[in-house]
């Protein structure tokens, strides 16, 4: 069962790479969308290739396709994908409601507002359960930015992000202390801190310098001259 | 929303220096043109031509290419189109192949001097098909210049973006013109205009060509993409090569600009390549780069290339001022300022642009640039008149629905990549001002800089966390690159900025002097005293 989904997944991702402007593989692609989604794996290429071809033929759009594709564009934060697939979708079927709301949530993802996020997720449970894995997904996207932005970040500021409260919150900072080097440390007036690994991004001492590098290409340029 | 920029580009084409007489609407009916007249300078003309063609003389075909043709078009043909393939046939023994590149010379310059119609654009379709078909078959024989090969795949692009903007513009066409479309519901459609480019990157296998040229198997760059000792055909292959950046262009104006910079891709833009010998080719590609990277946010990615191009220009546009494309580097050029201006703004760097190409920028658009700092309501007019001066004209790809009520709606692409990008800009709009409490601090705690900014503590971190969200972009192997030129970390409650002051760049500056004296050097020693 598994060797003929990898099979079929080939085949689709062949057909993007080799005759992608072509109406007849519009339905491989639909079947491709719900296959990303039931096997939690993504595709931007071929999603992207699927919603050219419903700007090509806006007649045999689905908008129930376009929602899913948006959510697993949502879950590839940080990635910029969700903004590609809008500038592909004509303006009115973003005012689709299912489609206004993604809209409103990637709104609130980009600008880091996790609190907002999770209330407007709450309330629309019925469109984005379609798709497994989405809370992982953006918890993950959650975390990214927490340690692009924080050496020590106070535990209720993760707890807002990745919206766990509690003894779930315990266990899965237990979790990360014990598999992504996570240190768990006492802050001022005894709040629990989280140390986050070290990264470029979080101690700019770690950033390579790379401003008086250069490219090995132009120093050849001056060896005719060395010699 | 209102801008000042006319965006409407079927009257004002500004692709060629335009007399002010031009014919209106439907060439060849004024002042008597008889196609079938041939006057004598053309008849020499493309005799030589095809002689020149015949024997692959690549130097002459380009001096008749682009300076007889440009002269007697200038001449003679200043309002009227060339004489018909028909009639020039008999002197080149009907030779198939060269009619169909006659035509194509034919129909470029109608677009250039004068208006076409609606049957023209379809005519100019059908040849297209009949040459590509041509060529994908493999039984073209010769060797031409690479300016024309990559005039005919921009001209190829530029017919098909101005026929969806024609085919678009429902209200005033007359009953024969909506006959026209629904008859010839094939010309030009996208699947058509994609599918040939594609074909001709795929059947000319450029791509392999290119890898091998890394490995140093094959000779490309080298020659400029000639055979100067076989003599085999350069047509295919280039034509290959340049649909790469066809297809580049395309996309960006669908709106897909991830597929477009994968269509590049086989390009390495950071080496001097086939891509820079032709000066319309150079701009063109880095223009679209460049503006897919501004709006997939990778904005040091986009000033980088930006800034050499320009620096090009500037240097070299001097020694382009008589050829036919002066009119559209220019155009292009200033664009390419105005998106720079955009870039700077929502990415401020200190030391990436050089610094002629940065005092023409602050003639140019200092004080939009400081408006569009302040992020108020001015601020957006101006990103909004940036943008639309200086965007691809985007298309709206579709068959049009022929039946009442008949709309204008070829700016409906145009208004969705606007409002996006408008909508990307607004999500920005207070990392300005972050970005100017950080550089006067060198740690600041969240506190007290909430109370600064005016916002409460949960809202301040969001801030921090969307400017750090930002400035990161992700590049096409999932890397994360950052972006800002002030930066921070936060430990617990304080802020911690750390901001990359521009060093100074000995390394490039000996590079540069070593060469510049080695040349000097050999040209001295060149000179012979008597």
């Amino acid at each position: 069962m598994g060797r003929e989904q990898q099979q079929a997944a080939y085949t689709v991702e062949q057909l993007v790479a080799v005759n992608p402007y072509n109406p007849d593989i519009l339905t491989d692609l639909e079947n491709y969308v719900n296959e990303q989604v039931s096997s939690q794996t993504y595709s931007l290429d071929a999603n992207l290739c699927l919603l050219r071809l419903y700007q090509f033929e806006p007649g045999r759009m689905s908008v129930p396709i376009v929602v899913r594709i948006l959510i697993k564009a949502l879950m590839a934060m940080p990635a910029p994908d969700f903004s590609l697939c809008l500038f592909l979708i004509p303006e009115q079927v973003q005012m689709e409601e299912q489609i206004k709301t993604l809209i409103v949530l990637s709104h609130y993802l980009e600008t880091a507002r996790f609190r907002q996020f999770w209330e407007e997720a709450a309330k629309n449970r019925s469109t984005l359960e379609v798709v497994p894995g989405f809370e992982q997904a953006i918890q993950a996207y959650a975390i990214h930015v927490l340690s692009l932005t924080y050496q020590k970040v106070p535990r209720p500021v993760i707890a807002e992000a990745i919206n766990i409260e509690g003894l779930s919150l315990d266990k899965f900072l237990e979790y990360h202390v014990a598999n992504s080097g996570w240190v768990l440390e006492k802050g001022h007036s005894r709040s629990q801190l989280m140390v986050l690994p070290r990264n470029e991004f979080n101690h700019p001492e770690l950033k390579k310098n790379t401003v008086d590098g250069m490219p090995f290409e132009h120093v050849t340029r001056i060896f005719p001259i060395l010699s | 929303m209102a801008s000042s920029y006319d965006y409407d580009d079927a009257s004002l084409d500004s692709r060629y220096a335009r007399p002010p007489s031009a014919g209106q609407g439907g060439a060849g009916t004024d002042q008597g043109y008889d196609p079938n007249f041939v006057p004598d300078s053309v008849k020499t003309f493309v005799v030589h031509l095809y002689r020149h063609i015949r024997e692959k003389n690549v130097y002459e075909i380009h001096q008749m290419y682009d300076g007889s043709f440009q002269r007697l078009s200038d001449r003679m043909f200043r309002e009227s189109p060339w004489p018909s393939v028909e009639a020039i046939a008999p002197y080149v023994d009907n030779d198939h192949v060269f009619c169909l590149l006659y035509r194509e010379m034919w129909f470029r310059h109608l677009y250039a001097r004068l208006s076409p119609t609606g049957r023209q654009r379809v005519e100019s379709w059908d040849n297209y098909c009949s040459l590509f078909s041509v060529v994908l078959h493999g039984v073209v024989n010769m060797q031409l210049p690479n300016q024309w090969l990559w005039d005919m795949v921009d001209e190829f692009v530029y017919q098909f973006q101005s026929y969806c903007q024609y085919r678009a513009k429902l209200k005033n066409k007359t009953e024969e013109e909506l006959q026209l479309l629904r008859q010839y519901d094939q010309a030009w459609n996208v699947y058509g205009v994609l599918n040939y480019l594609q074909a001709l990157v795929e059947k000319s296998a450029i791509t392999d060509v290119l890898e091998r040229e890394k490995e140093g198997l094959e000779q490309f760059t080298a020659t400029d993409g000639y055979d100067y000792e076989g003599g085999t055909s350069n047509v295919l292959k280039m034509l290959g090569y340049y649909s790469m950046i066809g297809l580049l262009r395309v996309h960006c104006l669908l709106g897909d600009y991830h597929t477009g910079l994968k269509c590049l891709a086989p390009i390495d833009i950071s080496q001097q390549g086939v891509y820079n010998v032709v000066i319309g080719s150079h701009i063109s590609t880095i223009y679209h780069y460049g503006f897919a990277n501004l709006m997939l946010r990778r904005y040091v990615e986009a000033i980088r290339e930006f800034n050499k191009i320009l620096l090009y220009i500037l240097k070299y546009k001097q020694y382009h001022q008589k050829s036919p494309q002066y009119d559209q580097i220019l155009k292009k050029n200033e664009q390419m300022y105005a998106l720079l201006a955009i870039c700077l703004s929502l990415c401020p760097q200190n030391n990436l642009v050089e610094e002629n190409v940065n005092s023409q920028l602050r003639d140019k658009y200092n004080e939009k640039m400081t408006k569009m700092l302040r992020y108020d309501d001015e601020a957006y007019a101006v990103y909004d008149e940036l943008f639309t001066y200086a965007c691809p004209k985007f298309i709206t790809p579709s068959a049009p629905v022929l039946e009442e009520p008949l709309t204008n709606y070829n700016q409906d692409a145009y208004r969705l990549q606007l409002k996006l990008f408008l909508y990307e800009v607004k999500q920005q709009q207070l990392l300005s001002g972050v970005r100017s409490f950080l550089k006067l601090y060198s740690t600041i705690s969240v506190g007290k800089l909430a109370a600064y900014m005016e916002v409460d503590e949960p809202t301040l971190r969001t801030i921090l966390m969307t400017y750090k969200h930002k400035m990161h972009a992700v590049d096409g192997d999932g890397k994360i690159i950052p972006n800002a030129d002030v930066d921070f970390y936060i430990s617990e409650d304080i802020v911690h900025v750390v901001e990359s002051k521009p060093t100074k760049r000995y390394g490039d500056y000996f590079l540069r002097q070593i060469l510049k004296f080695e040349e000097m050097i050999s040209e001295l020693d060149r000179i012979k005293l008597d």
